[in-house]
């Protein structure tokens, strides 16, 4: 199988647009003949249902949750890109797409990034007419602020709950469609399952939560926008529910996973605490405007930070990164908190964690305009530590955060399953091996806004007005799979809860495939792995039935794909020779710690095709090119 | 600390609940009460129990997803914070502490802690948005929102619907919610050409749903746990006021 991106020729800056020119059109009067499901309600998948319902299609919207307003998009604090330039600062749609490309490491494909970059925006336009209350000047002009990784001022920002404000736009315009009729909502459901029919997806088998009903659903095509998968390390920045169901059944129907391995782990994040950690909590990174970061320069100080002179901290990231100082993107601050961390120089009870400091910036500008900035973020802080950031400073550590792997995609976000579209964190495409500070945001709603809406015509104009019902054969087989695999959870005659066996599996991920990956941890992390997963087969504890709302049950299906994307992921890091964004390999590293990319062997993406369980995956190559953005090695000094 | 706990445990909508109590031992200060359950629910699995059944997800108070009736008090004894946003140390070691799901005709349980709160969706359906399609927006910087406005929507806006509001009130009036949602969009330039139609359009629907009528009690204001203001109750009242006298109205 030959990987086909399907990226249009041209320049780059015409390439969206020509290609929209090209793609097929669905006449008006036949979009209510098209079913679409749409799985997760989160910003990709609401803003995806809203578009295509607008357009005319019938859509049905599936998640988890009890209602699409909470999906793990709503937890988003810092803000959302947009090369609007309104600062006059130098920024530009150019300079928004060379960031992204350059601080993912070159890893992204440039013709994704730039049309990213072109939408973004729209976006600003779309949500502020929905009523989003981003944040503004007094004379009533929008307010942006700078984000790591970027020199320019291009923030959009609705105080630290910017993700709130833009989901409830979306969320809003989605149920807009519900009281239309063109949208059907489907809360409390949980896909477990793809169905395939002659190579194109055609549906959907779901458990309902609540009553356990296994229960087919059909369309024309599928759109998963299932969010991300760092819930694989357990302990990380992603709401509870947060997993890789969708997207590795999808996996195991065929759809290529790509890049599984770059994870991103946010700089700043309250440290651990204690065994029965549930989650990290995320200080935004809009905190590294004013905050600065620092450790004493002596290993072992164990002086509370008031008492630690001047000239006796370190503040390490202004020294090594003076270009961007506390704003260098999250890769590298991640990595440079460890390495001071690892020095012994790190503060707090456990050793694992760094401070960021407000007083300068309250003397500065006082502590009004830091409370305006930063409150809800202070608050938070103060709710979980017990201290307050306004008089000892924050103390972070590195966290898990995001997935840039996931379902591959073409240009037109569809997976290698024709009919089967991937959309926002739960797809590869746009952030390279590292993703810049609020651009997750950005790309969920292009995709879901601006994207699919014209690429899914072309699809579906193809089709034919065939009626796409759940009688095939192929749709009672995948819900007896899914029955059957309910059944064997319940099954399981073992002794260790979920939770434990995630714990463990998270603990793994952390020690050998976090920040800092060898070829030699890596291969013990795959026996590792192995064991825990047989250990699972063999020893779980799922109390309960399956006809009533049973959350052992979720997340023991949940907990049974990670344990198999655990492996991929560790598989996929071992195979890339060198370091890059958030895979950081220790034997590939520039003379002064940094990471050492090599373009000649690995400027791929790295494809994953399901074999069967007891085969390894096969891999494919989707070679990148760059022609705008010169490879170079990346500095921030 | 030691406490115990009395839990409302309710199998389904259909089956009589009941409080049943439980010990519970080595509870640090530093976790957060969502932490003390799942560290609770560990110990009924391994003694072959089911584990109380409770929703939660971003443990950040901010999806609205958590929600619990806390020794009488919706999200428990603190002001302005979620469930999962309360630790451990609001309490005191030897207590007892009761947990009861949210109770309202609107939200009916579904299991244990879990209820319903889809009524909260169709209310915003009935008119809770601002009918914009996708793509034929103007630049966002051609109307100018006046600061004040902008704080003053967002002050709204900042409702994560999981219904406190609803739990603590005598009458379980969802009109704090519906409040919040009416004035954030009638801040804003935007908001104002269905601004009559969305008011009268989403009170019927609460009334549809079965909440009760709001006396301005202020119980609501005071569990919030992002502090939404009553003040917004009053604003709605005369929104509708004025919308109903309004021939406009359609
Ligand atoms: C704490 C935090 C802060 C962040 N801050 C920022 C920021 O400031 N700026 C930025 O750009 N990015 C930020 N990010 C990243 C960003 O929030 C996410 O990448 C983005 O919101 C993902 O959106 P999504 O639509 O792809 O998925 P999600 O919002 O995660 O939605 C997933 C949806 O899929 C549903 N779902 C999943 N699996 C299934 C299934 N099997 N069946 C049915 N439904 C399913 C869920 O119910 C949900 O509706 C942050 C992330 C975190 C963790
Ligand atoms: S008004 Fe407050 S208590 Fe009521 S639903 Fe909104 S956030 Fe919750």
């Amino acid at each position: 199988m030959i990987l086909d991106a399907k990226i249009p020729d041209g320049p780059i800056q015409d390439k969206w647009s020509n290609h929209k020119f090209r793609l097929k059109l669905v006449n008006p009067a036949n979009k209510r003949k098209f079913n679409i499901i749409v799985v997760g309600t989160g910003l990709a998948g609401a803003s995806a249902a809203a578009s295509l319902a607008e357009l005319g299609y019938n859509v049905q919207a599936f998640c988890f949750h009890d209602s699409p307003r909470r999906a793990h998009s709503i937890a988003a604090q810092g803000g959302i890109n947009a090369a609007k330039n309104y600062q006059n600062d130098g920024d530009s749609v150019w300079r928004l797409f060379y960031d992204t490309v350059k601080g993912g490491d070159y890893r992204a494909r440039e013709a994704n990034v730039y049309r990213l970059a072109e939408l973004s925006v729209n976006i600003i336009d779309q949500c502020v007419a929905q009523g989003v209350p981003f944040a503004r000047e007094y004379g009533g002009l929008l307010e942006n602020r700078s984000f790591g990784g970027a020199q320019v001022s291009r923030t959009f920002y609705a105080r630290g709950q910017t993700g709130q404000q833009l989901l409830l736009g979306a969320y809003q315009a989605m149920l807009r469609q519900v009281e239309l009729g063109r949208v059907t909502l489907f809360p409390f459901h949980e896909m477990l399952d793809l169905v395939v029919i002659d190579g194109a997806a055609k549906g959907i088998v779901t458990r309902n939560l609540i009553t356990g009903e296994i229960r087919s659903h059909a369309a024309h095509a599928v759109l998963l926008a299932t969010g991300g998968y760092g819930n694989v390390y357990y302990l990380s920045t992603n709401a509870k529910g947060s997993n890789a169901t969708a997207i590795w059944r999808a996996y195991k129907r065929g759809a290529f996973f790509a890049n599984p391995c770059f994870t991103q782990i946010h700089p700043t994040c309250i440290p651990v605490s204690g065994h029965y950690q549930s989650k990290l909590t995320l200080m935004s990174e809009g905190l590294r405007n004013d905050g600065r970061v620092w450790v004493p320069k002596q290993v072992g100080d164990k002086r509370p930070p008031d008492q630690i002179p001047e000239d006796e901290r370190d503040y390490f990231l202004e020294r090594k990164y003076p270009a961007f100082g506390n704003l260098v993107p999250r890769d590298v601050a991640a990595r440079s908190i460890k390495e001071v961390c690892d020095e012994g120089r790190g503060v707090g009870p456990t050793g694992m964690a760094v401070y960021l400091d407000f007083a300068d910036a309250i003397k500065r500008l006082g502590r009004h305009v830091i409370e305006e900035r930063y409150g809800n973020l202070f608050e938070m802080y103060e709710r979980i530590t017990n201290e307050n950031p306004y008089h000892t400073p924050m103390r972070i550590y590195p966290a898990v955060h995001y997935t840039m792997g996931g379902l591959w995609v073409d240009y037109n976000l569809m997976t290698t399953i024709p009919g089967l579209y991937a959309l926002g964190e739960c797809n590869f495409s746009d952030h390279g091996a590292n993703r810049l500070g609020a651009s997750a945001l950005m790309q969920g709603l292009a995709d879901g806004y601006f994207i699919i809406p014209y690429t899914i015509g072309d699809y579906l104009a193809g089709l034919g007005f065939e009626k796409v019902t759940t009688d095939h054969p192929a749709f009672r087989q995948a819900e007896q799979e899914v029955h059957e695999r309910t059944k064997k959870f319940l099954a399981i005659p073992g002794k260790r809860s979920v939770d434990e066996i995630h714990r463990e599996l998270g603990r793994v991920m952390w020690d050998y495939v976090g920040m800092a990956r060898s070829a030699e941890g890596l291969r013990n992390a795959i026996d590792r792995i192995r064991e825990i997963r047989e250990e699972f087969w063999r020893n779980v504890r799922v109390l309960g039935r399956d006809d009533h709302l049973n959350e052992s049950l979720e997340k023991a299906g949940r907990v049974a794909d990670f344990l198999e994307l655990a492996e991929l992921i560790a598989v996929d890091a071992l195979l890339r020779n060198e370091s890059c964004g958030g895979h950081f390999r220790v034997e590939y590293q520039t003379p002064d710690g940094e990471a050492l990319r090599d373009d000649e062997h690995y400027a791929y993406v790295a494809a994953w095709q399901y074999q069967g369980d007891d085969q390894p995956p096969q891999l494919h190559k989707e070679p990148l090119h760059f022609e705008y953005v010169k490879l170079s090695q990346r500095s921030y000094k | 600390m030691n406490l115990t706990l009395k839990i409302w445990r309710q199998p389904n909508a259909h089956t009589r609940g009941q409080l049943v109590t439980y010990s519970i031992s080595g509870v640090s200060p530093d976790m957060s009460f969502l932490e003390m359950l799942d560290v609770l629910n560990q110990q009924l699995i391994h003694k072959g129990e089911e584990p109380v059944a409770f929703l939660s997800d971003c443990r950040e108070g901010i999806c609205g997803s958590c929600g619990l009736f806390i020794n009488g008090r919706a999200h428990g004894p603190l002001s302005g914070t979620a469930t999962c946003q309360l630790h451990m140390r609001a309490f005191k070691d030897g207590d007892t502490i009761v947990i009861e799901p949210w109770r309202a005709k609107g939200f009916p349980v579904i299991r244990d802690l879990v209820v319903d709160r889809s009524a909260f969706d169709r209310i915003i359906q009935a008119g809770g948005y601002i009918s914009v399609n996708t793509g034929s927006a103007p630049d966002a910087n051609a109307i100018l929102i006046p600061k004040s406005a902008a704080d003053a929507a967002f002050d709204a806006a900042a409702c994560i619907g999981c219904g406190a509001c609803v739990a603590t009130c005598k009458n379980a009036s969802a009109m704090l919610f519906v409040a919040a949602k009416v004035s954030h969009l009638a801040y804003l330039p935007q908001g104002q050409p269905e601004r009559r139609r969305r008011v009268l359009n989403m009170v019927a629907a609460m009334d549809r749903e079965g909440f009760g009528s709001c006396t301005l009690t202020g119980a609501c204001e005071v569990e919030c746990p992002k502090k939404i203001s009553i003040s917004h109750i009053v604003r709605l009242n005369r929104e509708y006021l004025s919308a109903v006298v309004s021939d406009e109205a359609d």
